[in-house]
């Protein structure tokens, strides 16, 4: 790594500084939209001009993990001081929950949210072990047709999915795989595995390759040497690659709404459907969205220093 | 401790023929250097002899047994690369312990096998440390640790010390000498610098083009190289090659060089041994071989000095003879400014003679 040198290297040119503020704050102005959104009183919410300054309040998570109906009368003052605080929320917003024998229904979010977690992780877990172990392959071994071979995994990314939608829910359809975890799972591990492929590629390439050489050499077989060797080698790159793999399976919408509906729905599909009937709640939409920012942002800050060496990695020789 | 013996082995890369029916034995705990420019082949050569790279034909046998079969892990050969090859992620402790860890050792058994090592390399201050945290030296060291921990059959170093700086190249010199005098390992190493190879070695291979042009100690390879690349790898400063005319004279012989034909005298007993190759001869004398005065003496040709090197411990000053030029070795000083005009001859007992078309070595001997 260079030594920094100067002052101004350090702390860096004044207008970089103003440049780096001005962007960031270009880019975390819709994040913080949604997150007041997320607190706001729905009243407020679609205000114009747009309130700044308000009291926050969490009725917009009490819709989003509840069943409610519409009140068709007010409820008499008994009613609404027995009522715990959020239901009285409600019921000044006109709404009440549904209850069954005295308990609150949720809503199907903590499960859509549940679902999402368990495609996005799995798919993840998958297209990054397979990329890893192709990559390691078509990086150290001599592959007969490797251009064509790395240029076909590519290729499936050479089009918009959404255009073979159609084909794959019919055939989705035929296979019986509409609304199942697993068939989400195979979609998005399909949609990462080129991508994760070619990013890994890159990283074991500058793996030297004396490194398991030396393993072969002091005893070990060559799988052995890839498990001791070229994975603790490669953690930056599988950060990366996986963050980007988690983003894009944690964010797709388009299958998610064609090729599941009840069980195996995941969060991106179910969220607008929340704007429900009647009038438009967006603050219900904007806590839905608020709480599915989290593990992405999550995921991405634990793995932040393998993330920042992992995109600029190749770049520095030592 | 192992004999190696490599026989009729060819590579290919591709249509490359990197390695052409090489033959070596390397002997029980001999230190042999391959030695050639790079691109000769040398490091396939020893990437073969530890299994990393398969050979087309050909056998390697280890004390005898072919191991072609056997996996580079279960020759039990140990490799030091020259970019050491150590594990970033590891302490230098478990870097020399990982060897040792594939055969499931006791705990206790690698631990006082790493610090035996470590003192003998005197490295045990920086056991605790990444490679990252190391000096170049010390990453070598570390290296040649892991490497000999195991006790293996032979060591394979593959330009170790190549990586460092000058100074540094010549303390591992001598460190890597003392350490096969200690070991008494069947060592094979390789690189392109002939110093290197001259100190190490018990014999050095020398290899051009995948092809093997002389194996000796050192002294033979240097005092009677086998043909025109030996002779112009090895030794520094290089020996003068130069096309050589024979010319009778009265009661002696005289070889021209150069095109004015400017002549030396040489004992009679050359001619007849020559006059095979007599119009394909070029000579070869190192610079210690041409010996110059001051003053007119007996067989000696006035010649023009026409560049000094000072090099300290002696200077080399570039004759002009016609439009050849001869480097002499003299006393530091002996030539005082660039155009002096000094009196050269050449010694007969330090030419050799080279057949230029085939390039080998024509040897003569002086005396009848």
């Amino acid at each position: 790594m260079a030594a920094v040198s100067s002052r101004a290297q350090r702390i860096g040119h004044p207008i970089a500084i103003v440049a780096i503020v001005v962007s960031t704050l270009i880019f975390l102005a819709p994040i913080y939209w949604i997150a007041t959104t997320a607190f706001k009183p729905r009243a407020v919410a679609t205000s114009v001009p747009p309130t700044v300054v308000f009291s926050p309040e969490v009725t917009p998570f009490v819709k989003l993990f509840t069943k409610r109906v519409q009140l068709k009368e007010q409820p008499t003052q008994e009613v609404y001081d027995a009522a715990p605080w959020w239901e009285q929320r409600l019921f000044d917003n006109g709404e009440r929950v549904l209850r069954v024998k005295g308990e609150v229904l949720p809503s199907q979010y903590p499960k859509r949210f549940m679902n999402s977690l368990i495609v996005a992780g799995l798919s993840t877990i998958l297209a990054v072990g397979m990329g890893t172990f192709t990559a390691y392959g078509f990086s150290r071994f001599r592959i007969a047709g490797q251009d064509d071979l790395l240029f076909f995994i590519l290729s499936t990314r050479m089009l918009p999915p959404i255009v073979v939608a159609i084909p794959m829910f019919l055939m989705y359809r035929t296979f019986g795989m509409t609304d199942t975890h697993i068939g989400l799972i195979i979609l998005y591990t399909a949609f990462n595995l080129s991508f994760a492929v070619w990013l890994m590629k890159g990283f074991m390439d500058e793996i030297p390759k004396e490194y398991e050489e030396a393993a072969l050499v002091d005893g070990y077989t060559r799988l052995q040497s890839f498990f001791k060797i070229v994975l603790p080698e490669a953690t930056t790159g599988i950060a990366a690659t996986a963050v980007f793999s988690f983003i894009i399976a944690w964010n797709e919408y388009a299958f998610a709404l064609i090729l599941t509906n009840r069980r195996a729905q995941t969060a991106p599909p179910f969220i607008p459907s929340q704007i429900g009937s009647g009038v438009v709640d967006w603050t219900v939409i904007a806590a839905g969205t608020f709480l599915f920012l989290l593990p992405v942002a999550i995921f991405t800050f634990l793995l932040r220093n393998h993330l920042l060496r992992g995109v600029t990695f190749g770049a520095i020789r030592k | 401790m192992a004999e190696i013996k490599l026989q009729d082995i060819e590579k290919y890369f591709g249509d490359n023929y990197v390695i052409r029916k090489l033959n070596l034995t390397i002997q029980n705990k001999e230190f042999v250097v391959l030695l050639g420019p790079s691109g000769c082949g040398k490091t396939t050569t020893l990437r073969a002899i530890a299994g990393l790279e398969e050979i087309d034909s050909g056998d390697i046998l280890i004390d005898g047994k072919p191991v072609h079969e056997l996996r580079a892990g279960n020759r039990d050969i140990a490799f030091v690369f020259q970019l050491f090859a150590l594990y970033p992620h590891l302490t230098a402790y478990d870097n020399i312990a990982f060897p040792l860890r594939a055969t499931r050792e006791s705990k206790a058994s690698v631990d006082e096998k790493v610090r035996a090592v470590a003192r003998a390399l005197q490295i045990e201050g920086l056991l605790s440390r990444r490679p990252s945290a190391l000096s170049g030296g010390d990453m070598q060291r570390v290296a040649i640790g892991r490497a000999l921990v195991r006790r293996p059959k032979a060591m394979l170093m593959d330009e170790p010390i190549g990586a460092l700086d000058a100074k540094l190249r010549e303390e591992m010199r001598t460190e890597l000498k003392r350490l096969h005098l200690e070991n008494d390992q069947t060592t094979v190493y390789v690189t392109h610098d002939q110093v290197e190879a001259m100190s190490l070695a018990d014999r050095i291979a020398i290899m051009n083009e995948g092809v093997l042009q002389q194996v000796g100690t050192p002294s033979e390879v240097y005092d009677n190289p086998a043909n025109l690349f030996v002779a112009q790898f090895v030794g520094s400063p290089v020996m003068n090659i130069t096309p050589a005319n024979l010319q009778s004279a009265n009661g002696g012989t005289k070889v021209a060089i150069g095109q004015d034909g400017v002549a030396f005298d040489f004992p009679s007993a050359i001619e007849p041994q020559l006059s095979a190759a007599r119009s394909d001869l070029m000579l070869g004398v190192r610079p210690e071989g041409v010996l110059l005065a001051h003053n007119e003496a007996a067989g000696h040709v006035a010649v023009e000095a026409h560049i000094i090197e000072p090099l300290g411990a002696y200077d080399i000053v570039d004759l002009k003879i016609g439009n050849a030029f001869l480097r002499a070795r003299t006393a530091s000083g002996f030539v005082d400014r660039p155009g002096d005009m000094v009196w050269a001859r050449i010694d007969p007992a330090q030419t050799h003679f080279f057949n230029s078309l085939s390039g080998d070595a024509i040897h003569v001997r002086l005396d009848e």
